[in-house]
């Protein structure tokens, strides 16, 4: 036991507890107790994920500061923690949306703080979870758990259609989870182990099922990406979530499913990885060109943004699947990526929403004659993901791009795909703008607009995290790549060596 | 002939003498005590009777002893630890439901010490059922598991919906009952023996129509007790109609009552049992999930709603069932399944009684309109009872349809019904997460009634579907040692 992962994940159970205790006067006279205790709990959480960043191996490809201890030992379930390159970035991740999503609530949330503030952090641990659960029982048990705060953010806190998106959410997903409930168990069974390094190991014995069991993982996993054709909860979710909820969501729940495909697809069914690599990729590229034609549509820019989502996911997706070390390095940075640029464009809809509690686009306008400094922000944040050269989007697109054109996956004619992806950027330009020349530019149109406060001095300091990472990931990506490099070369080496195995 | 009488070991007795006795106690004290004391009395009389019934059961754990063993036959009644382990579940059912109905009687003016005496000899005729080794001792078991059932369905007489349910249910379950005992007697001329070991072995040299029929309708019985699809009709008129109390009791007791003596009748026969029957109680779980869980979404009133999902309970406890056939485990799983039902279910009808401020009223759906603010510890406790329900992680809900899916895959070809299972569960979400956005998500007015004896159900309940949920390797190695040192005991005993 390393305990350094037991204590990330579990941290934030401790302000769970510490919220739970505390005295709420009718008065309001302790909300801002409750909110102090909240954001120094997902503060303290963010220092020990750093801790675990200093102490992090880059050169190592395998699990480090391993915490595992025998849970059901007669099945072969262990409580298992691990972390390695795939997960160390969307860790760092977990931590610092969650910490700047729970000090974004301060003004936004105002009834039922105890209740708010302690699901925020129900479900930072349950997100922890998820990305260092390295025993398929314990991942299964995280993976689920999240549903239960984000049911509750989205359907308390959430705007009008609250409750149908809440439930919708839930459904959805459960339905795609308790699918992979089977898969999991069959695999257990089989092997008499549920851990995922044993299991990879052991994977010759479920070999003959494979290409079911990967749809039934697949499923579960494209359900949160979400893939196109199992998107129809997310503008639901995204739209009608608080604030907040919007940033974890797009910030981190949909990583979730990009990281698991990775984590557990690609390693325990390489053949059949390959084998159904074209129809994903295809899946891939539909949802990237749909979800951008669905943004330009839409009136409400919270949905705008939403179904950006599944434009942007569409690249991590077709870069899993281009199955060689530049698509799977990139798709692992997008994701980061767009939990950055997305986070914060929820955050920027977030704030206006705020002062003039409408998001239909058409009710803004000269935002920027308003609000100049919070406008360039905004800018640089849309071209941020946009994948404008030198900010964080591009690189990420880039690499991915870049990959699927080399991609052995998709012989015999991987550039078409590459072609068609290529098309999303350019559409994402497009709404992006028009978006964005919507409600900065021109005059202001009404006197809402006029009358927008500007910004706190805690929105800027939010604002400013989102944009030194934005620069910083632009600019000087090769720390960020070095992070995961050992562990996706060792992952590309195994699985094609598995691939090649299988074929004549 | 010389008459040999049977052999007695006290001990194996001692659980069910307690709680019978302690029932004809209350009735003699009745007689002799005033009133006043006597009402005081009565609820702590049972649950002393019931906790010590329970140790004296734990003590007799790895024992093995068995009763009534008539000119060195195979004795009419066990101690082994499967039984053991029923009676610590009835136990606790037990008790949980007299605390849950204390405040209830108050409340409604029906405090009448004769309650919790219908209520521990039925008791006593659920732990008869797990201990019973011998078909005419299920009977005598299921009568008197039955009949205080009926009574205290009507308990709140002249209520009409209360009649009703007592009526419907005693029609039912004397047809079932009778269906059962022909069951018996059809099993008694095909074998000419009516001590379980005995009818398995006589099995074992082919099965003939007579015997085939026997079974298949001794199964019908307990598909009526256990209210499985397609024998579930009278379950939603009889929970809604019968005081709540009496409802959360027997949606419990019942229930497992009549599981106890199908997974004895599985574990005695477990080497010989055929294929047929695995096929056949898949098909009844099948049926009984989709019937359970489509129905269950269209209620209004939140005790028919448990109602039929009560029904889909027993169809994921018929999943173990069914997988036994060829996987120990299915035992094992299914009697974990059921203590976690039983501490879930009771908690959550001790919030309906909470809510149910005045008798028949406040059990609609959009009564918990608002309870999360007013109440935000209850509220809390019933969302966490309707997720254990629905079998989210962390709950004793999810590691009971965990261990029960399990077993049904390790059994092998029994995963379409692990299908229909994972999908009616989500399906179940739907209806039980109804409940807590009525709590969360809507503003309302309405009151409960919350005194100590109601909030130590909600805690105990609550803390033991957390620790099933979250150290279930710890609880199912238990449900594992009842059923395989039973069989080891049986192989042994022959």
């Amino acid at each position: 036991m390393n305990w350094i992962l037991t204590i990330l994940t579990f941290l934030p159970l401790v302000g769970v507890v510490a919220i739970a205790l505390m005295k709420q006067p009718e008065d309001g006279s302790g909300d801002d107790n409750i909110k102090y205790v909240a954001i120094a709990t997902s503060a303290a959480t963010f220092v020990v994920s750093l801790l675990a960043l200093f102490r992090f191996d880059a050169t190592n490809p395998a699990l480090q500061m391993v915490d595992r201890v025998d849970w059901i030992p007669s099945w072969g379930i262990s409580y298992f923690l691990g972390v390695d390159g795939l997960s160390i970035l969307m860790v760092m991740l977990t931590t610092f949306i969650s910490l700047v999503a729970i000090i974004g609530s301060w003004s936004a949330i105002k009834d039922q703080l105890k209740l708010y503030y302690g699901f925020m952090l129900l479900l930072e641990a349950g997100m922890l979870g998820v990305f260092l659960a390295q025993d398929l029982f314990l991942f299964y048990i995280f993976w689920e758990f999240t549903l239960i705060p984000m049911y509750f953010l989205i359907g308390i806190w959430g705007s009008s259609r609250r409750v149908y998106a809440s439930i919708k959410f839930f459904l959805y997903t459960m339905a795609g989870s308790l699918l992979m409930l089977v898969a999991i168990l069959y695999m257990g069974i089989t092997n008499g182990t549920f851990s995922t390094p044993d299991l990879i190991a052991g994977r010759e014995a479920f070999a003959h099922a494979q290409n079911i069991l990967f749809i039934a993982f697949f499923v579960a996993f494209a359900i949160k990406v979400p893939v196109f054709p199992f998107h129809s909860w997310l503008p639901d979710a995204h739209t009608e979530a608080p604030t907040a909820g919007s940033i974890i969501l797009a910030g981190v729940l949909l990583k979730m499913g990009t990281y698991a495909i990775m984590r557990f697809n690609l390693p325990l069914f390489p053949e059949a990885s390959y084998h159904y690599a074209p129809l994903i990729a295809v899946l891939a590229i539909i949802g990237i060109i749909y979800g951008a034609i669905l943004s330009f549509a839409q009136k409400d820019m919270k949905r705008l943004v939403a179904y950006s989502s599944i434009s942007h996911l569409g690249f991590v997706v077709l870069g899993i699947f281009a199955l060689n070390d530049a698509g799977i390095q990139g798709a692992i940075l997008q994701g980061f990526n767009h939990g950055i640029s997305t986070g914060a464009l929820f955050f920027v809809v977030g704030l206006l929403y705020e002062r003039s509690h409408t998001r239909v686009m058409a009710e803004y306008g000269g935002v920027w004659r308003v609000m100049p400094v919070f406008s360039a922000m905004s800018l640089i944040i849309v071209l941020s993901s946009m994948g404008l050269p030198g900010l964080n989007g591009f690189v990420g697109e880039f690499t991915i791009l870049l990959g699927s054109i080399g991609a052995e996956s998709l012989a015999p004619r991987p550039w078409i795909y590459t072609a068609f992806a290529t098309t999303g950027v350019i559409l994402a330009a497009i709404y992006l703008l028009w978006f964005f020349q919507r409600i900065f530019m021109g005059p202001p149109v009404t006197e809402t607009v006029k009358g927008l406060a500007p910004l706190k001095r805690r929105e800027m300091g939010i604002l400013i995290a989102f944009l030194l990472f934005i620069f910083w990931i632009g600019v000087a990506p090769a720390g960020y790549f070095h992070l995961m490099d050992s562990t996706v070369s060792a992952l590309v080496n195994d699985i094609s060596r598995a691939a090649l195995a299988l074929t004549p | 002939m010389e008459f040999v009488p049977p052999v007695i070991d006290y001990a194996v007795v001692w659980p069910l003498l307690l709680v019978a006795g302690m029932g004809v106690l209350i009735m003699l004290l009745d007689l002799f005590v005033s009133e006043e004391r006597i009402r005081q009395w009565a609820p702590i009389l049972a649950i002393v009777g019931l906790a010590a019934s329970a140790i004296i059961s734990i003590s007799l754990w790895n024992s093995g002893r068995s009763a009534f063993s008539v000119a060195g036959g195979p004795p009419m009644l066990v101690a082994d630890n499967f039984a053991i382990a029923f009676n610590i579940i009835f136990a606790i059912t037990g008790i949980l439901s007299v605390l849950l109905s204390i405040n209830y009687l108050q409340r409604t003016g029906r405090d009448r010490p004769e309650f919790y005496m219908l209520m521990l000899f039925s008791l006593g005729g659920m732990m008869l059922m797990g201990m019973a080794n011998d078909l005419i001792l299920i009977f005598l078991a299921l009568e008197l598991l039955s009949i205080p059932l009926y009574i205290l369905s009507g308990f709140a007489s002249p209520r009409p919906e209360s009649e009703e349910s007592s009526l419907k249910y005693f029609l039912v379950g004397a047809f079932s009952s009778s269906i059962f005992v022909f069951g018996i007697a059809l099993t008694y001329g095909a074998t000419e023996t009516t001590s379980l070991p005995g009818v398995v072995a006589a099995a074992q040299n082919g099965t003939t129509l007579l015997l085939l029929s026997g079974a298949a309708m001794m199964l019908v019985g307990f598909s009526f007790k256990v209210a499985a699809a397609p024998f579930h009709m009278w379950t939603p008129d009889v929970y809604e109609g019968a005081p709540t109390a009496v409802t959360a009791f027997m949606s419990v007791g019942a229930k497992v009552g009549g599981f106890a003596a199908i997974l004895r009748i599985m574990l005695v026969g477990l080497p010989t049992l055929g294929g047929t029957w695995a096929t056949a109680i898949a098909f009844l779980a099948a049926l009984t999930l989709l019937v359970g869980n489509i129905l269950a979404i269209s209620q209004t009133n939140i005790k028919r709603m448990l109602g039929y999902s009560s029904i889909a309970h027993a169809g994921y406890i018929l999943i173990g069932v069914a997988a036994a056939f060829n996987n120990p485990n299915g035992l094992s799983a299914a009697i974990f399944y059921m203590f976690a039902y039983a501490f879930t279910n009771l908690g959550a009808f001790a919030v309906i009684v909470a809510v149910e401020h005045k008798e028949g009223e406040g059990v609609l759906l959009e009564n918990y309109k608002g309870l999360a603010k007013r109440y935000p510890w209850v509220a809390l406790c019933m969302a966490f009872f309707m997720l254990s329900l629905t079998g989210v992680p962390t709950t004793g809900g999810f590691a009971a349809k965990f261990f029960v899916f399990r077993a049904a895959i390790e059994a092998q070809g029994l995963i379409w019904l692990v299908l229909v299972g994972v999908l009616t569960s989500v399906i179940s979400g739907y209806y039980y997460l109804r409940v807590v956005f009525y709590m969360y998500m809507y503003e309302g007015e309405g009151q409960i009634v919350m005194k100590p004896s109601l909030a130590s159900v909600i805690v105990i309940a609550a803390v033991a579907t957390l620790l099933l949920g979250l150290l279930p390797g710890t609880w199912f190695e238990l449900a594992r040692q009842a059923v395989f040192h039973s069989v080891q005991s049986l192989a042994a005993g022959g």
